[in-house]
């Protein structure tokens, strides 16, 4: 298994390297417009949200696999966690706001410890819709997980996980070796409990990305091919396929440095730019939480350490509805992934 | 002449053959558009076959577009090498099958 960034004093595990990375090389050299340019010129900036309907919470950097293009950089070694108290916060907070939706990501969310207790007290509390972000391979790595499904199933959670590939080869590369396989296994258990059966009402939604410096293809049309080749080889079903494009940050961005790329995929996601594509991105709809409470645009601003605006309020325990509302989302580089072709979020295509 | 007879960074210029005749180009554009919109073919077989058509008239702009395209498209590596595969039977098989033109004629010939 590979090691994170940070597991290796990787001089792109700190934060404040990427974020200077990525204003310097193509972009101050003028080759390449800078993302705040673009949006300028599509009458689009400030960036301001729109409804505030996500929260979406990350509630730590551990994981059991070590994804070559993770964003997070999130691995077995990272010690981070978000606990209790900061859990009962977030949950303060939906419940005062009437937000919509949880959506719980990490690393394997499944590894906190408070996880289970954080899913019920949400679904006690009322919360309409709590997503929960699975590699799927966590569902098996230790018998204490053996019953999430049954878990999730309980709490009508909303399934939503990664899989890059319905074959062994391309999963496995990204992913590490015997991904796919146990991947596999997983969603069976999860439609075993009725999970992407229709009219069980129990969602499961798969999330495509590039296994490598290519834009993803027309979301419909894999969605049809991965229903196709995932039913006929594994009997699997599921509901919504989103597409991800690849965000030039954290490993991914480590992946486009070593292997010569990293130009040509800025410039690709440049040329593909598309404003309406930008009107839909996430950050107008949802706030991004770390382990600490910290808040910030998106969970890739997390990763890069690119908080909420200071007057907007930056922290879980100040958080407020109306101040949020009139901020300016902070922009980088970065922000072209999410606003190429036909656009990218946690819930797949924007345009 | 340039250094160098092909060179990567003309693939993004290719729309520049408008400069000379608009009409024409835009006719082409179109049309190249329209081909490779999902039909009774699906946009991932198309790449394919421009993957493998790429190779038969080798040039290397079509090879840089159509690996990505194809691998966007949601091709796996093996996927693409067969159809190379195809466009070298054909290529192969081409020269073959006029061997029977060959023992055509040398038979004729021949007591």
């Amino acid at each position: 298994m590979i090691k994170s960034l940070h597991a290796r004093h990787h001089q792109l595990a700190q934060q404040e390297k990427q974020v200077e990375f990525l204003n310097n090389g193509v972009f101050r050299e003028g080759k390449l417009p800078r993302f705040q340019q673009r949006l300028q010129a599509a009458g689009l900036f400030p960036l301001r949200p729109s409804t505030l309907e996500i929260l979406q919470v990350n509630i730590g950097y551990m994981c059991n696999q070590v994804c070559k293009h993770c964003h997070v950089d999130a691995g077995p070694d990272r010690k981070e966690i978000m606990t209790r108290d900061t859990m009962q916060q977030c949950l303060d907070v939906m419940e005062t706001t009437k937000i919509r939706t949880l959506d719980i990501t990490g690393g394997a969310p499944e590894m906190n410890p408070d996880f289970r207790w954080f899913v019920t007290e949400a679904k006690g509390r009322g919360v309409e819709e709590i997503i929960v972000r699975s590699n799927l391979t966590i569902l098996l790595a230790n018998p204490k997980y053996h019953d999430l499904p049954k878990f999730f199933r309980e709490h009508q959670v909303r399934v939503c996980s990664s899989l890059p590939f319905y074959n062994a080869d391309k999963t496995n590369r990204q992913r590490g070796e015997g991904v796919f396989e146990t991947s596999i296994k997983a969603l069976q258990l999860l439609n075993a409990e009725g999970y992407g059966k229709e009219s069980s009402g129990l969602v499961l939604d798969l999330v495509y990305n590039p296994t490598g410096a290519f834009l993803p293809g027309d979301q419909f049309q894999l969605q049809r091919d991965f229903k196709k080749e995932l039913r006929e080889h594994f009997a699997i079903e599921f509901n919504n396929l989103f597409t991800i494009t690849n965000i030039p940050i954290s490993r991914f961005l480590d992946f486009l440095i070593e292997s010569g790329n990293y130009e040509e995929y800025m410039e690709k996601l440049v040329t593909a730019f598309n404003p309406s594509a930008a009107q839909g991105v996430m950050c107008r709809n949802t706030i991004s939480v770390d382990w600490q409470g910290n808040l910030y645009d998106c969970d890739f601003n997390q990763m890069l350490g690119l908080k909420t605006t200071q007057t907007s309020g930056q922290h879980i325990s100040t958080f407020d509805l109306q101040k949020l509302a009139q901020r300016e989302i902070v922009v980088s580089q970065h922000c072209f992934a999410c606003t190429a072709g036909a656009g990218s979020s946690c819930q797949g295509v924007t345009a | 002449m340039e250094s160098t007879y092909y060179n990567p960074a003309d693939l993004k210029k290719f729309g520049n053959i408008a400069e000379w005749d608009k009409n024409l180009a835009a006719k082409f554009f179109d049309y190249y558009g329209e081909v490779f919109k999902e039909g009774d073919l699906t946009a991932r077989e198309k790449s394919l076959i421009a993957l493998a058509v790429a190779h038969t008239v080798q040039c290397p702009y079509c090879i840089d577009a159509y690996t990505t395209d194809s691998l966007e498209k949601g091709a796996t590596e093996k996927g693409m090498m067969e159809a190379i595969h195809v466009a070298a039977a054909i290529r192969g098989g081409a020269s073959l099958v006029h061997g029977v033109m060959m023992m055509n004629k040398a038979k004729k010939l021949s007591m």
